[in-house]
């Protein structure tokens, strides 16, 4: 459970060196990169019909030539859905962000306390925490729903960031639990020599060598927002439906042009994808504190 | 080293992502001009009705409806139009939900409702699905407003007793569309040697077998509500309209023996359909029908709306449509229709956009954009053409039989009608037709 | 005394914020579920009055409950969890020692994970439909095309009992590549020098990993099985997206959604949110207090 770890980088161990190889050693990688191509192509194979036909014409556009190669690029399946989208894109986004930094920072006053401020009692309290983290969400819908709609919260985005930011608070909070681990006890001792107060201490010795956890946490946090469902089918009107909903209610009918459905799936998809190919690294690593998160 | 490069990334990751929120704010910022008028005249609603400005010299409605579809949208703008010349001084706020033929809006109006924030007007289908909102107490009864506009002359009895529950109505019907109706492309019953459309369920299964002969499907259907759909013309057909109607009053039993046999002649129906492949939705299941792979398909008359206007097809020469078999001279009706919540925010205003609905000139006005038929028998022939223009026809015609119908919510009320989904998806699975009888009789008693 | 608390006190006062409302959100919520689900409840106005366990043993005779929704689950689950973990696993073992370029395969092998599931279910739904003859089209029409046509087949809308596990494919493509990247994790976090000691005593490779670091994969393999196992029980959007009201692939987090916010039955779908939680509560609770111990006694 001590989290922020990730698989050693790129960094091929040599391990061959110096033993003697097998004569079937050279089969044995032919083999190893045949099958790893053929893994690479299944993953891939989606994002290929997804690509070539969103990137097809209109008009180019069949279900049963979805795996061949389109004759003429052309965007005009983005100009298409775009404006069916992009209200849901701007909420998304007028979502995700402030609940992945509010919960990020939330989830760094947590971690810290419960790493290096602790009470008695911490580890059960950070157990209690982190259940929350695996419930079904189903579990808590019609409570969620009564109150929400009675606090008058049901509808706009900031209820949607409420939720996101309050049930984001387990997985933040492990994370930076378990990097606050890792920071040294000296350091915080140093910092209580000299007379610093818990919040002095979080603040200008805790929160400055945080950043790495901050986007371990922003990362996740904006990943899990962007993508969810249930909440925001259940928490907003159509005026401010988060991407995915939106997504949903265009695409989510087969009666929708495949071209259509393409186009949009892939648009929705972006942020995310955007995030997973810039900053991969991070996002592995809140993959790993998630072992974890579902 | 390792923070510097951990801080160029968070930066780089801050400005990715401000980057993405630039971009379609952007874009946001310019879309508008884009944007066709239809889709500017909507604006007003993209606000959520509760932060819309109050403005107490300017009187206000809020109208909460699904109809955000080709045809429905220009329908509902229509009737706003019209609403707005005859009442300048009250402003209209269209609260549109789109999605799900009506579940989404469902969904947030049930928490409208009660959250106790209901908006001024809301659609319902017709019928039953309005009876919860009346056990608890939600809406207005209408029975004074029907006696004062004198809608109960102008509205056929069958309908007015279809929307009347315990001596009361509650919600004023805009459209009426029909969902007994078996369509089919002429040439491809020529090509069969087929005579004509089926007169009974038993003749359809004749027909089944010439059709399956020469390699065809006889008929093609969608997603399960779709199912549910055909289950009713179904049992219109083979119980006839008294006994079907008994269905949903207690006056029939579902466990009889002669609903038993409906059920095993839906059976049969089902056998000689495309349900193992059956179509993702209603489109594409008549779109098997015109490119001849499938022959008949059981379908509302939003159907011809589709063929005739989405897929400019020709109406008694590219496709034709008939009473689903059994059912000649019945009109198994649905109808979406407005109501007046309790605690409705501005109800003197919320009064006159029903009146609004009631009227010949709203109902002319809608209708023909949306391809349903008015449910007033006094609006203006002229304006139905195709196949709106027999619809009318047969809808004003005294002698025809008016019935509800239960995939669209008129004979059963939205707790029947899950528990009917959940059946008949169990039933389409096993085939036991008996086990499908009892689950409804058992689901009937418990949400009557 | 005081000093203790003077000591800690400050701690706690940071925290107490995020400890109260997640005190509500989830434990008040999840205790406010079973109190619905005690109840009458049905259509638009909450009945608060107390039924006991009928909605419980309703559910027990409920054909939907006990003959679709929880096989389908339990077969899903099997599926889902034993494929992903397989593929996962393989993978990572391809990987683990060192491969050219292999930056590229992991994040080909992981980047699903950054997709939703609604977007997912959007692409699947075509790679997995089943048209037959013209409209042949998705993975049937690449199996047609390389001769295999006997392989083709209805996916979800299969007769068969295993329709669901169809859906085990688009989920598994999501998720298979984390399981590799907790595995690889795993596989590298065994002391190089332990690996050295086997082989300097004539371990062959094979054996150095089913002796060495297979055991130390234990953990890894619980976290995933139970991460896993934990998202099948509770997912809804996948399902949702990917044919509504397919009583093939129906589950409970489906049937409490349909029933609950179409059918107004709220007392019926909090009874089935309910027993997922009992279901995702035997998984995870164990998990969690094995975990925390763990770490204490390191």
């Amino acid at each position: 459970m001590t989290a922020v770890a990730e698989p050693g980088g790129d960094r091929g161990r040599g391990r061959d060196d110096g033993r003697i190889r097998s004569r079937w050693a050279p089969y044995v990688t032919t083999v190893r990169y045949l099958v790893l191509f053929a893994l690479a192509c299944f993953f891939l194979m989606p994002v290929y019909a997804l690509l070539v036909t969103a990137l097809k014409s209109p008009s180019e556009v069949s279900v049963v030539r979805m795996w061949q190669w389109p004759h003429t690029l052309s965007l005009d399946n983005f100009h298409l859905v775009w404006p069916k989208l992009r209200d849901g894109f701007t909420n998304s986004v007028l979502m995700a962000l402030p609940a992945s930094i509010l919960s990020s920072v939330l989830g760094a006053a947590n971690g810290f306390v419960l790493a290096k401020w602790r009470f008695p009692g911490a580890d059960f309290v950070f157990a209690l925490i982190l259940f929350g983290m695996f419930i079904p969400y189903q579990a808590v819908l019609i409570p969620m729903f009564q109150t929400m709609s009675a606090t008058g919260l049901r509808g706009g985005i900031p209820g949607l960031v409420l939720v996101h930011v309050i049930y984001g608070l387990p997985i933040t909070t492990l994370i930076f639990r378990s990097y606050f681990a890792g920071i040294s006890e000296e350091l915080i001792e140093a910092a209580k020599v000299d007379g610093a107060g818990m919040l002095r201490t979080f603040a200008f010795v805790a929160l400055p060598v945080a950043p790495p956890a901050f986007a371990v946490a922003m990362i996740w946090q904006f990943t899990s927002a962007w993508n969810d469902f249930l909440f925001g089918v259940l928490l907003t009107t159509k005026e401010r439906w988060p991407i995915t909903v939106a997504l949903n209610n265009i695409a989510g009918s087969q009666a929708v042009p495949f071209n259509e459905a393409m186009a949009s799936a892939l648009l929705a998809c972006l942020p995310t994808l955007l995030v997973y190919i810039l900053l991969g690294r991070f996002f592995m690593r809140g993959l790993m504190a998630g072992a974890l998160k579902g | 080293m390792q923070r510097q490069r951990m801080n160029q990334i968070v930066v780089s990751l801050a400005a990715a992502l401000i980057g993405v929120a630039g971009v379609a704010g952007c874009s946001k910022a310019k879309e508008p001009a884009k944007e066709a008028p239809k889709e500017a005249a909507k604006d007003p609603a993209a606000a959520p009705p509760k932060e819309a400005p109050k403005e107490p010299a300017k009187d206000q409605v809020e109208v909460f409806s699904w109809w955000t579809g080709a045809g429905e949208q220009e329908g509902l703008d229509a009737m706003i139009a019209d609403f707005k010349s005859k009442n300048p001084s009250i402003e209209v706020v269209n609260a549109a939900v789109s999605g799900g033929a009506g579940t989404n809006a469902k969904a947030i109006l049930a928490n409208r409702l009660q959250a106790g924030n209901p908006p001024d007007s809301y659609q319902r289908h017709a019928g039953l699905e309005l009876a919860d909102d009346i056990k608890a107490g939600k809406v207005e009864d209408l029975t004074p407003l029907y006696g004062a506009q004198g809608w109960n002359d102008k509205l056929p009895k069958g309908l007015l007793d279809a929307i009347t529950i315990e001596g009361k109505i509650y919600s004023v019907p805009v459209n009426i569309h029909r969902a007994n109706l078996i369509w089919f492309v002429p040439k491809t019953l020529q090509a069969l040697g087929i005579a004509g459309p089926p007169k009974t369920w038993k003749e359809f299964m004749t027909q089944a077998k010439t059709i399956k002969a020469k390699g065809k499907t006889a008929l093609a259907i969608g997603p399960q509500w779709t199912q549910k759909h055909l289950l009713e013309t179904v049992l219109l057909g083979e119980l006839g309209p008294d006994k079907y109607t008994g269905l949903w009053n207690g006056k029939t039993d579902w466990k009889s023996a002669e609903v038993t046999a409906a059920l095993d002649m839906f059976k049969q129906v089902l056998s000689v359909s495309d349900i193992k492949s059956s179509a993702p939705d209603w489109q594409p299941a008549a779109d098997r029908v015109t490119d001849g792979t499938a022959v008949y398909t059981v379908m509302g008359d939003w159907l011809d709306g589709y063929w005739g206007r989405a897929k400019k097809l020709a109406f008694k020469t590219d496709y034709d449509v008939a009473a689903t078999p059994g059912s000649a001279g019945v009109y198994d009706f649905l109808s979406d229709s407005f109501t007046l919540p309790v605690g409705a925010k501005h109800r003197a205003a919320a009064e006159k956009w029903l009146i609004e609905c009631g009227s010949v000139s709203g109902q002319d006005l809608f209708n023909p954009q949306k391809g349903s038929v008015p449910a007033r028998t006094d609006a203006d022939k002229a304006k139905y053409q195709g196949y709106l223009a027999t619809a009318l026809k047969d809808w004003q015609d005294p002698a025809t039989k008016i019935v509800g119908s239960l995939a669209h919510g008129v004979v059963a009320n939205n707790a029947l009608g899950s528990e009917i989904d959940t059946a008949l998806g169990i039933f389409v699975e096993n085939r036991d037709s008996a086990g499908f009888a009892a689950a409804v009789a058992k689901a009937y008693a418990a949400t009557k | 005394m005081m000093r203790r608390i003077r000591a800690w006190g400050p701690g706690l006062l940071l925290i107490l914020p995020s400890l109260l409302v997640l005190a509500v959100f989830v434990y008040g919520f999840l205790g406010w579920n079973i109190r619905v689900s005690l109840s009458s409840w049905r259509g638009l106005v909450p009945a608060h009055d107390f039924v006991g366990l009928t909605n419980y043993t309703q559910l027990f005779d409920d054909v939907r409950f006990t003959h679709y929704d929880v096989p389908n689950i339990a077969l899903f689950t099997l599926v889902f969890v034993a494929g992903s973990l397989a593929v996962g696993f393989f993978m990572a073992v391809l990987l683990d020692r060192g491969v050219a370029g292999e930056h590229v395969f992991r994040s080909v092998y992981l980047f699903p994970m950054a997709i939703s599931f609604i977007a997912t279910a959007i692409i699947w739904r075509w790679l997995l439909d089943n048209g037959g003859g013209e409209s042949t089209t998705g993975i049937n029409k690449l199996l047609v095309d390389a001769g295999l046509e006997s392989w083709r087949s209805n996916w979800f809308k299969s007769e068969s009992r295993w329709a669901i596990a169809a859906i085990a494919l688009p989920a598994g493509w999501s998720l298979s590549g984390y399981v590799m990247s907790l595995f690889l994790a795993g596989m590298r976090g065994v002391p190089e020098e332990l690996r050295e000691a086997a082989r300097v005593d004539g371990a062959s490779e094979p054996k150095v990993f089913w002796h060495v670091v297979r055991p130390m994969l234990l953990p890894v393999l619980m976290s995933a099985v139970v991460i896993l196992a934990h998202i099948s029980l509770k997912t809804f959007d996948l399902f949702y997206a990917m044919d509504q009201k397919n009583i093939k692939i129906d589950t409970p987090a489906l049937y409490m959604w349909f029933t609950t916010f179409d059918g107004g039955f709220y007392a019926r779908g909090a009874a089935i949110a309910a027993l997922l939680l009992a279901g995702v509560a035997t998984v995870i609770v164990p998990y969690i207090w094995y975990a925390v111990r763990a770490e204490r006694t390191r």
